[in-house]
């Protein structure tokens, strides 16, 4: 399975933030995308997701299902958690879990994250870190074979990064691709860099 | 389709728990109903009279006030982003939201019209009328403001738009549900010619509603 852009061209706003940008990522291995504030990181990814509209150029992803768009092979785990707050832990990634075609057992995904003890609290008390952690299991109970990180460890603690480090590695080593944008080094060895906009 | 099943339960959900807002509509539409003999004055037959139209623009109004939470809510949580990466095509996904919508808006105001048609001294079968022409109706209401919420949903002051974005096209629904309603009563045409041109408004906008809804949600990924 293959990952690859090709002469991707970004323009938001009518201001052209990125062109001609080509890069490919094949399974097993992890893209790190780095660049100033405003590079277009996350518009990368969103691209990628099918959440933001081409420009230009095109995206493929060679050796996956046929049928379904980029998007609903892909996790895309964003900068806002996707929870409602009336509703519980559990109940909040039951649901993402069911709606995104999922077979795991929720309860297992919290385990993972550590969230099994707080499954019946409402997720408005949840704190910022715990919520990055619900939008983690996600990615746990549903099985996708990309995965878009926009600053994953942002709010989680180093625990919680070192959770983070071994699902990446896990996800890796089961033939999966991780796009992260990023700016900090995630600790994953022999992961590619994308440096996005002019040199610093 | 297991996951439209669970999109449908969660809106319904939400709603119902504390600060879901399901009830505002029906406080609305109470007291705009109820305003209205303070204004008009204690005129029976005129109340009478007007009954059915006060009814349909109260529902009108208590329907427009929940709109802009339709789709709004789930595009500043990230939810929207989620749910167009689903199995589910994006036109399912939105047309279960604004059935659950419907579901927990517009359905307590239909089952509250009776007891507010008492307010403006509604026969019964004035009542029955008005009460059916809304239960038909107000999923024209919601299917077409649908359309308006996804319009606006990138917009920070969308909520102000929305109306008026959405009245012009409500406009034949209250024509063909008030006439419906006043042909119970006064005739001269017989109820069935109006209500079944409404039926055919609803039935119109649950197929178109979704479509367009989904579409400009796809143009304004921006």
């Amino acid at each position: 399975m293959t990952l690859s852009a090709d002469a991707l061209r970004c323009q938001r706003g009518g201001r052209q933030i990125f062109e001609c940008l080509s890069f490919s990522v094949t399974a097993g291995q992890a893209l790190l995308v780095t660049g100033r504030n405003g590079a277009g990181k996350s518009s990368l990814l969103r691209m990628i997701a099918g959440l933001l509209r081409i420009a230009g150029g095109k995206i493929t992803l060679s050796g996956g299902d046929d049928e379904r768009s980029i998007g609903e092979q892909a996790h895309y785990l964003g900068h806002l958690d996707a929870l409602k707050p009336a509703l519980s832990v559990e109940e909040n990634l039951s649901f993402w879990t069911t709606y995104l075609g999922g077979t795991t057992k929720p309860a297992e995904a919290l385990t993972t994250v550590g969230l099994d003890s707080l499954s019946h609290l409402p997720a408005a008390y949840l704190s910022a870190g715990q919520k990055r952690r619900l939008s983690i299991a996600r990615l746990v109970a549903v099985k996708r074979p990309l995965w878009l990180l926009d600053e994953p460890t942002s709010a989680l603690d180093t625990k919680a990064q070192a959770m983070l480090l071994r699902l990446m590695q896990m996800h890796l080593a089961g033939g999966g691709i991780i796009v992260a944008a990023t700016h900090l080094p995630l600790g994953l060895e022999s992961a590619g860099e994308l440096r996005l906009g002019p040199a610093a | 389709m297991n996951g439209l099943g669970a999109l449908f339960l969660r809106d319904i959900r939400i709603a119902i728990r504390i600060g879901g807002g399901a009830m505002i509509g029906v406080l609305f539409f109470m007291s705009v109903v109820t305003l209205m003999p303070f204004a008009i004055g204690p005129d029976l037959a005129l109340l009478t009279r007007i009954g059915p139209a006060i009814l349909w623009l109260g529902a009108l109004l208590a329907s427009l006030l929940a709109l802009d939470r339709l789709l709004a809510a789930d595009q500043e949580d990230g939810s929207l982003d989620l749910l167009t990466m689903g199995p589910a095509p994006l036109e399912l996904s939105v047309g279960v939201k604004a059935l659950a919508h419907w579901l927990t808006t517009a359905l307590p105001l239909v089952i509250a019209s009776p007891v507010l048609a008492l307010f403006l001294n509604l026969d019964l079968l004035a009542t029955a009328a008005v009460t059916a022409t809304l239960l038909v109706g107000t999923p024209a209401l919601t299917f077409i403001g649908l359309i308006g919420a996804a319009l606006t949903v990138t917009l920070r002051r969308g909520g102000l738009l929305l109306p008026v974005l959405i009245l012009p096209l409500a406009i034949p629904v209250l024509i063909f549900g008030v006439a419906a309603s006043n042909a119970a009563v006064v005739g001269p045409v017989t109820f069935g010619t109006p209500f079944t041109i409404l039926c055919a408004l609803t039935l119109m906008s649950l197929v178109v509603g979704p479509f367009a809804a989904a579409a400009a949600l796809r143009a304004g990924q921006e």
